[in-house]
Order: structure tokens, then C-alpha cells, then sequence
């Protein structure tokens, strides 16, 4: 990697999203915003208790089931049923359970088999590195270009505020690359190698950073790739059909990741962010940006759990730390929030904002002075101004 | 060797869980982090008060009779913890006697029912009979019966001539636990000697007066004596044994050596966004869970450090010595600390 985005980003000449909006307006905001959160941290109690382990318990049960299967892998039903069930509880594990118990949003509960602290998930990255670079970073900083790395991931250019340099023109294939191993790029981005090379993170931190990793990923290879594989040679000679079965567990559990992760920041008409923008940032700002550097996805509530509510990015990022299933619950008085104050509630279901996604990652792969020849990465803005101009006076 | 290769393999397989994780999904409510019993009887002795019986899981150390250990039960979905002394004797299954006096008592004694889990820690403390017990004397009211039932009856289940006198202090006969099991253990060892003291019908015995003592129990002088009870009783004993060694007590509420108009200050919870005006004799802990702010807590009196939290500005006074303390920075026990002046906290 040659490019970093700590070079100065260009100027789009785009308004702040929040930039119609008084002081008091936005104190009133923020007042609003925490009124809610009040409300729901006031009413937790047994049930939602009852709903975090009920889907635990469905993912062992996934998980385990699952993976028997696959020790009779040679017989194509079971490497198919195995297979299914496998891939449906890593997305489960990584997404309901795994993301939002390391974000702390089972905490209250007080238990600490369901703690943030003791937390570790099916994943090749460290939940300790995770919470640094997601917990932290990415939901303070949240589409802030040079603060928050999540914008690319030191990879991709996603938004018009990177300068385009020729690596961008790899933007297509690094994605298409990155989608079915995205736990490995989200592991490999938590070492913060950037940093590094830039002097702000200590040969030290490096190495422990490297020593937790090899450590973590050679315990999941270790249970995917060898004692499966093994066990199941040994029981029903099933050793192949094990281990290309829980490559394709993994694999359908990243393309969904990594599906649903890029929803929630870079579908048409979500902002991003100068450094210089976020200075003095007032809690009323900071609400701004997360209501504007977010997307949620439209549909059921099964896409609901499997994405881990992360289908309410918008409140997730407004609230990371409350428990997922309040998310559908409070989602239309967010909405209702934007309106009032004349800010864009982006939303669209599942196909539509992964396609823009793409399109978006195609577009910018290009320079922007060839890139302006293709219209529709101004439409999200367009709607985000229309939005402006229909909010009641406030 | 077969074991520990199974266990290896079904480890690796289970990375990053443990095998025994697998267990949630029959029991919602498995732990492999904490030690668990399962409720295994609940008698009710009054209104208010039950004895909590259980069976204790896997790495349990057997306690000591007088001991007490942390309780955790869940409520409302949020874990809560509390010291509680065992009332089981030594050999017996464990137990503990619980009066209803708050959130977490009031719950075990009205909401539990056998089968329940209950989260344990291990038994501790040194409210413990000596190795080689001489005469003794217990003193105890109310709930604080609790260890002293169980270091009688394991000690007159080891020596039945052991020479022990307990004074029991009581409103009324039904309020006095354990009275019928004592009464039939005073009958059955002649040197038991079971003084029960009604208030309701003789009068509130003056402890702090010597000759209220010397009346009773002529040598208490010269017995090893344990006192367990309200805050008020054990107070009173100390002051009647001041300066005489061979007193050791109990307490289930930590001593309060501030007066209640101390004055406080305005406490500030900073990452929770609350303010509160909190008096200068009430726990920081109290002032906080009032106000809304999730608090870890554990004993709530100053032992386990669950409650540590980090002072960011001021001031704090230790409610048991009284002493105003603080540097920001200091991690200080809300439990059992209360503002002196403004205070700016890291919860």
C-alpha cells in the first residue's frame, strides 16, 4: 500500500448536512436524541434479557448442528444442510451477538459470561483490536476522512473527499476481493499498518497487535481448517467435504458482512466528512453526522437479526450502545427527528443500496474529472436537498 | 489420556467458546465464568425472612461455619450481588437466611423458588469458631442469628459438651429465628445455655451497661464472644467489651462514623450525563442508582471493590473512618464514600 489519506482531502464546495441549523436547534437536537435514549435504557429489563440469549441459544444450536453435519460432509445433503446451518450461525455470531455484545450493548445486564470486557467472537480479528478500531474510532469519528479509516478501510476510495490516485483504479477488483475474506481485511486493517508506517502507533503496539492476531486466527483456522477437517476424516472419511464446508460457511459469512457493513456508509446520498468540519463539533453536530453518515437497510425482521439490526445503522450509530432489538422500536421517531430538522433519512432495501454501493466504488475508481461525465452519484445528494427544503421551518 | 485428548479436540472445535458454552442451549441461563448453585429449598420463617437452600456446582470450596460469601441473583434481567452469611452448619447443605430489608433481599426471600440458579462466590471472612474453642458466648439479634446457628450447631455437633452460652435478642418469640431449633438444642446439651431476651416483654437489655451483662452472664469476662446483628447491637457490644479483648463481630451494614447532617455536595456522573445533589453521610453508590446511573456494585460494604470507580474531581469522605480523601485520578469504592463538596465521576 503507497496511498494514505492523510494528504490533504479536496473540497467539494457541499454545504454541511447540519449547516441550515441554528445553535439552539441543534442543542435541541441533542436534547431529543438523549430523551430517547432515556427512554429505552429506562425500560430495559427481563424480556430483552430473554431475547439475547434466546438467539444465543439458537446460534449454538446452529453452530453445533451445523457443524456434525459437515463431519458426514460427503453425503451432499448433509454438506448442503451443514453448510446452510454453519454459514447462518457465524452470521448470527458475528453480527446479532458478536458486534453488538463487544459494543457493550449488553453490558446492563451485568452477566459476565454476555460482557463487553469478556466478550471474544468467530472471527480471525481480536475483539480487543475490533473495539479499538470500531468501538473508538469508527463510531467517534464516525465518515470523518483522516479520523475514521472505516471510510476505505486504507483500501478503497469510497468517497469524493479522498483524492483519487492511480490505486483507486483497483478499486473494483480490491473490492471484489475483499468481499469473500472481509474478516481477514477487517483483521489486517485492525493492525493499524498505516499508523505504523506513519510513526503514530510503537513498534511495540505492532508486535502485540501481530502476536494477539497470529494467535486469534490460528485458533479459527486451527477449528475450521483442521480439527473438522480431521475429525471428520476420522469418523466418515468426510475430510474434504469438511473443510471446503466451513470454507463456505466462512465465506457466505463475510460476502453478508461485508455486504451489510458497506450499506451502512456508502449507499447514494450519505455524507462524509472534513477533518476540519469536526473541531469544536458540538454534541448537536455529532448528531448531525451520525444521522447523516449513516444508511439503513429496508426489509423483515429475520434480515433484521441476521444483519444484526445493523439494517438501523442510523440508530445504531446515534445509540451504539443499546441493545439492538430497541433499534426497529425507535427507528421511526429518528426518522420523524430528520424530518423535523430537515436532514436526509437515507434508507433503501437490500439490493438497491448494495448496487449503489458498487456503483459508487466503480465511479470513484475513476478521476473525478471522468467521473463527472456519469450523473448518478449526485442523485442521493439531490434527494438530501430536497429534504432540506421540505422541512417544516423549525 | 482419552479424556484429555477429547477435550482438547472438542476445545479446538469449539474455539472461541468453551465446550461447556454448548450448555446455554438447554440452560439459558449456564455460565461458565461463574460458579452457580440451584435453589434446592426455600422455608419461611415469618413473613420477611426464608432460608434459601442449595446445591452448589462445580468448584465450590466448603465454607467455614460463620463464613458468608457474595450472592448474585438476577432481577429484572440485571445481575445483582450481596454479601449474606450462611446459616448452614458445617456438613449441611448450604444455606442462607435472608431477611427482606432491600431490592436484592426482598426478591430472594419473595421470588425464589427451588430450582432457581443463584450465583455464588466462594465463602470467606473470619467470623470463624477458634481451632480449639474454650467457653463461649454468641450474641445476636435479628438476621444476625445467621452465623451464629451455624457455628453452634457445627459445634455442638462436634463436641456435644462444648461449653457455649447464646444470648439471643429478639422483639418478640416469633420474631427470634431458629427458636425452636435452638430450644430443642438447649434441651439436648446441658452445657448450651440459651438466654433469649424478648424486648417486646422484658424491656430492651442495655448492653453498654456492664451490669446488664454481669447479670446474665457472669463470666462473660472470660468467653470468647461473637456478636452479629443490627448496627446497633454490634455498636454496643464493642463499647461493653472496650478495651477487654475476645470480642469478634459481624456486620452486615458497614459502620457509619459520619453523622447524618455532614454536608455533601453536588456529585456529577460524568459519562452518564447525571447530576445529582448528594448529602455528605449518603454512599455515592445509593446517590447514583437513584439517579438512574448503572453502578456495578458487589458487597456495598466496602470489601469486594465491584464498585471501584474513578474520582475525575474533589473530593470524597470515607463513611467509616470519616476521613475526606481524593486525588483526581484515585479509584475510589462508592459504597462506601460520600461527597465532600462537588465531585466529578468517571461512571
Amino acid at each position: 500500500m503507497t496511498m494514505t489519506l492523510t494528504t490533504t482531502a479536496p473540497t467539494t464546495g457541499r454545504p454541511h448536512p447540519g449547516a441550515h441549523l441554528t445553535t439552539a436547534q441543534l442543542d435541541e437536537l441533542a436534547r431529543e436524541v438523549d430523551a430517547i435514549r432515556a427512554e429505552v435504557t429506562g425500560g430495559l429489563g427481563a424480556s430483552d434479557a430473554r431475547y439475547i440469549r434466546d438467539i444465543i441459544a439458537l446460534q449454538r444450536t446452529l453452530e453445533a448442528s451445523g457443524r456434525a453435519l459437515l463431519l458426514a460432509g460427503r453425503a451432499s445433503a448433509a454438506w448442503v444442510a451443514g453448510v446452510g446451518m454453519l454459514s447462518v450461525a457465524k452470521i448470527l455470531e458475528n453480527m446479532e451477538i458478536g458486534h453488538n455484545v463487544i459494543h457493550g450493548q449488553w453490558d446492563w445486564l451485568r452477566d459476565p459470561d454476555l460482557h463487553s470486557t469478556t466478550w471474544e467472537w468467530d472471527n480471525v480479528a481480536p475483539a480487543r483490536a475490533w473495539k479499538h478500531t470500531h468501538n473508538d474510532l469508527h463510531h467517534t469519528w464516525t465518515n470523518v476522512v483522516g479520523r475514521d479509516d472505516d471510510v476505505g478501510y486504507n483500501l478503497l476510495r469510497v468517497t469524493d473527499r479522498q483524492p483519487w490516485t492511480p490505486r483507486a483504479l483497483a478499486n473494483l477488483p480490491l473490492n471484489l476481493l475483499l468481499a469473500p475474506f472481509f474478516e481477514w481485511g477487517i483483521a489486517i486493517y485492525g493492525l493499524e499498518l498505516v499508523d505504523y508506517r506513519e510513526g503514530r502507533k510503537s513498534k511495540a503496539a505492532l508486535r502485540r497487535d501481530l502476536a494477539e492476531f497470529a494467535k486469534k486466527a490460528g485458533r479459527q483456522g486451527a477449528k475450521d481448517y483442521v480439527a473438522t477437517p480431521l475429525l471428520a476424516q476420522a469418523l466418515s472419511r468426510s475430510g474434504l467435504a469438511a473443510l471446503t464446508g466451513t470454507f463456505a460457511a466462512n465465506v457466505v459469512r463475510n460476502l453478508w458482512t461485508h455486504a451489510v457493513i458497506f450499506c451502512g456508509h456508502f449507499p447514494d446520498g450519505i455524507e462524509t466528512f472534513p477533518e476540519e468540519s469536526v473541531a469544536r463539533e458540538s454534541r448537536g453536530q455529532w448528531c448531525v453526522r451520525q444521522l447523516t453518515g449513516s444508511g439503513n437497510i429496508e426489509g423483515g425482521r429475520l434480515l433484521h437479526v441476521l444483519t444484526g439490526h445493523l439494517s438501523f445503522q442510523i440508530e445504531h450509530h446515534l445509540f451504539p450502545d443499546l441493545p439492538s432489538n430497541h433499534y426497529p422500536a425507535i427507528a421511526p421517531r429518528v426518522k420523524a427527528l430528520c424530518a423535523k430538522y430537515g436532514l436526509p433519512y437515507t434508507s433503501g432495501p437490500l439490493l438497491r443500496q448494495v448496487a449503489q454501493t458498487w456503483r459508487s466504488i466503480g465511479r470513484l475508481s475513476l478521476p473525478d474529472a471522468v467521473r463527472d461525465a456519469w450523473p448518478n452519484l449526485r442523485a442521493g445528494r439531490r434527494r438530501a436537498a430536497r429534504a432540506r427544503r421540505a422541512a417544516v421551518a423549525v | 489420556m482419552l479424556t484429555s485428548v477429547l477435550s482438547r479436540v472438542a476445545t479446538a472445535l469449539t474455539y472461541p467458546l468453551a465446550p461447556e458454552d454448548f450448555l446455554t442451549v438447554v440452560d439459558r441461563r449456564h455460565s461458565t465464568r461463574q460458579r452457580r448453585g440451584v435453589v434446592t429449598g426455600v422455608e419461611h420463617h415469618g413473613a420477611d425472612v426464608a432460608t434459601i437452600r442449595f446445591r452448589p456446582g462445580r468448584g465450590w470450596l466448603p465454607p467455614r461455619a460463620g463464613q458468608w460469601l457474595r450472592v448474585g441473583v438476577e432481577i429484572d434481567g440485571v445481575r445483582h450481588w450481596r454479601p449474606f452469611s450462611l446459616s448452614s452448619a458445617e456438613g449441611e447443605r448450604p444455606a442462607i437466611t435472608v431477611g427482606a430489608v432491600g431490592l436484592v433481599s426482598g426478591a430472594l426471600v419473595r421470588a425464589t423458588r427451588p430450582g432457581d440458579p443463584l450465583y455464588l462466590d466462594q465463602p470467606q471472612g473470619d467470623f470463624v469458631l477458634p481451632a480449639a474453642p474454650g467457653p463461649l458466648l454468641f450474641l445476636g439479634a435479628g438476621t444476625g442469628l445467621t452465623p451464629l446457628r451455624s457455628m453452634l450447631v457445627s459445634l455442638l455437633a462436634r463436641d456435644p459438651d462444648a461449653d457455649v452460652t447464646l444470648l439471643h435478642l429478639a422483639r418478640t418469640r416469633a420474631d427470634a429465628l431458629f427458636a425452636d431449633e435452638l430450644d430443642a438444642l438447649a434441651a439436648a446439651h446441658p452445657r448450651f445455655r440459651l438466654l433469649r431476651r424478648l424486648s417486646g416483654t422484658d424491656g430492651r437489655l442495655d448492653l453498654t451497661a456492664p451490669s446488664a451483662l454481669d447479670a446474665l452472664v457472669p463470666d462473660w469476662r472470660a468467653r470468647a464472644a461473637y456478636a452479629c446483628g443490627p448496627e446497633g447491637v454490634v455498636a454496643d457490644a464493642e463499647q461493653a467489651w472496650a478495651g477487654a479483648s475476645g470480642l469478634t463481630v459481624e456486620r452486615f451494614t458497614p459502620p457509619r462514623r459520619v453523622p447524618a447532617g455532614t454536608a455533601g455536595g453536588r456529585v456529577t456522573f460524568a459519562r452518564s450525563a447525571r447530576v445529582v445533589d448528594a448529602a455528605g453521610a449518603r454512599p455515592l453508590l445509593e446517590a447514583g442508582e437513584e439517579a438512574g446511573v448503572r453502578l456495578d456494585s458487589g458487597c456495598r460494604m466496602g470489601i469486594c471493590r465491584t464498585c471501584l470507580t474513578r474520582l475525575d474531581d474533589g473530593q470524597v469522605r470515607d463513611l467509616g473512618t470519616g476521613q475526606v480523601h481524593g486525588e483526581p485520578g484515585d479509584l475510589i469504592r462508592l459504597c462506601v464514600s460520600a461527597a465532600a463538596g462537588d465531585v466529578r465521576l468517571d461512571a
